[in-house]
């Protein structure tokens, strides 16, 4: 299975959360698939969906699943202490491990070298880290949910890509209406 | 009240509830403040970028937040600043250490110094400066500003200010 395959089969849970995507092909992938106003499709900034999800999971009650590749993950490794560090059990960090940077060109990221993503989570202090084969990851995801406990996903699947729309949604659009999805769903 | 309490009851009085920061010396007390204050979620970060990520979550989330850090992050954070905060238009007020100015005993920190104020004018970046005893009153305004008009707001606190390093 590749990326895109895994988003296919996740849509259906997606939809009841609240998303934010990871830039580049997952974000136009998932919003090509099942474009729903609970994500936050990253249009931009490498790296930080673990992050912002994590902001978001802080910040309000809702389930909040940040979609985030090896790739992303590398770039901002300093993510995994301070989740580890700031527990929400109601943040899931979903990180579709395909062992390369996809939307660049399928260059090999390190994570499918010698890297494990798996073993760097839980030494940064993580408690509840899944590694998973990308066809279990649909169940993998909806444990963690009904664990109602911050879980860190690593999905390992096949590097490849489909061909996909860019996002032409106004930012503005994609922040306010996610925004007002957060409002609603906390009302 | 200390300045840095003061800061601190300003960010409360706006309704700042979650505030990253990257450690500088000349900041610590503010950070102490921080730390200290019940209404404020502190999350230390470990990096100036990942720091406005968790800011940009926590205000889509509901929560009004800031970030306090030091002007070399001004380096660190500017495809942040413009992909993130400015192209979505979100609200965040940077608490930034003016390091290299006046007082200052480390030469390298004149280095950043000196692209500061250039970088946060190249970004349209609204730009306070506090360099004496007293400028701290404008801070209130400063932060309704900010969540006015949803930008990138930069306050640069000297060690002039902070009554010297």
């Amino acid at each position: 299975m590749i990326r895109s395959e895994i988003i296919r089969d996740i849509a259906p849970i997606l939809r009841d959360q609240l998303v934010v995507c990871n830039i580049g092909l997952p974000s136009q992938e998932l919003h090509l698939i099942d474009d729903q106003a609970s994500t936050f499709y990253m249009l931009g900034t490498m790296g930080l969906s673990s992050s912002i999800g994590l902001g978001v999971a802080l910040a309000q009650d809702q389930t909040v699943i940040s979609i985030d590749g090896d790739g992303s993950v590398l770039t901002n490794f300093g993510t995994l202490p301070t989740i580890a560090n700031n527990v929400a059990d109601n943040f899931i960090l979903l990180i579709i491990d395909n062992g390369s940077y996809g939307s660049t060109g399928d260059q090999p990221t390190y994570a499918g070298k010698k890297t494990s993503l798996t073993a760097v989570a839980r030494a940064c202090g993580c408690e509840n880290v899944i590694e998973c084969q990308a066809e279990e990851t649909s169940s993998v995801l909806q444990g963690a949910i009904n664990s109602k406990k911050m879980t860190v996903i690593v999905a390992k699947c096949e590097s490849g890509n489909i061909k996909v729309p860019v996002i032409t949604k106004d930012p503005v659009v994609i922040r306010d209406r996610f925004m007002t999805e957060v409002i609603r769903r906390n009302a | 009240m200390s300045v840095s309490e003061k800061i601190v009851a300003d960010f409360v009085a706006n309704g700042i509830e979650f505030v990253t920061t990257v450690p500088c010396k000349q900041l610590g007390g503010v950070i102490d403040a921080v730390e200290k204050e019940p209404k404020i979620y502190h999350i230390p970060s470990n990096k100036e970028d990942e720091g406005m990520g968790l800011c940009a979550g926590a205000f889509m989330g509901g929560k009004r937040p800031a970030i306090i850090m030091q002007n070399t992050a001004i380096g660190v954070t500017v495809n942040t600043l413009v992909t993130l905060t400015q192209f979505y238009r979100m609200p965040l007020p940077m608490l930034i250490s003016y390091r290299g100015e006046l007082k200052e005993p480390v030469a390298c920190q004149v280095e950043m110094a000196v692209h500061t104020k250039a970088l946060l004018n190249q970004l349209n970046i609204p730009t306070y400066h506090f360099h004496k005893p007293g400028d701290e009153q404008e801070l209130d305004a400063i932060l309704k500003y900010t969540f006015m008009c949803n930008k990138p707001v930069a306050i640069l606190t000297d060690a002039t200010f902070w009554g010297g390093y």
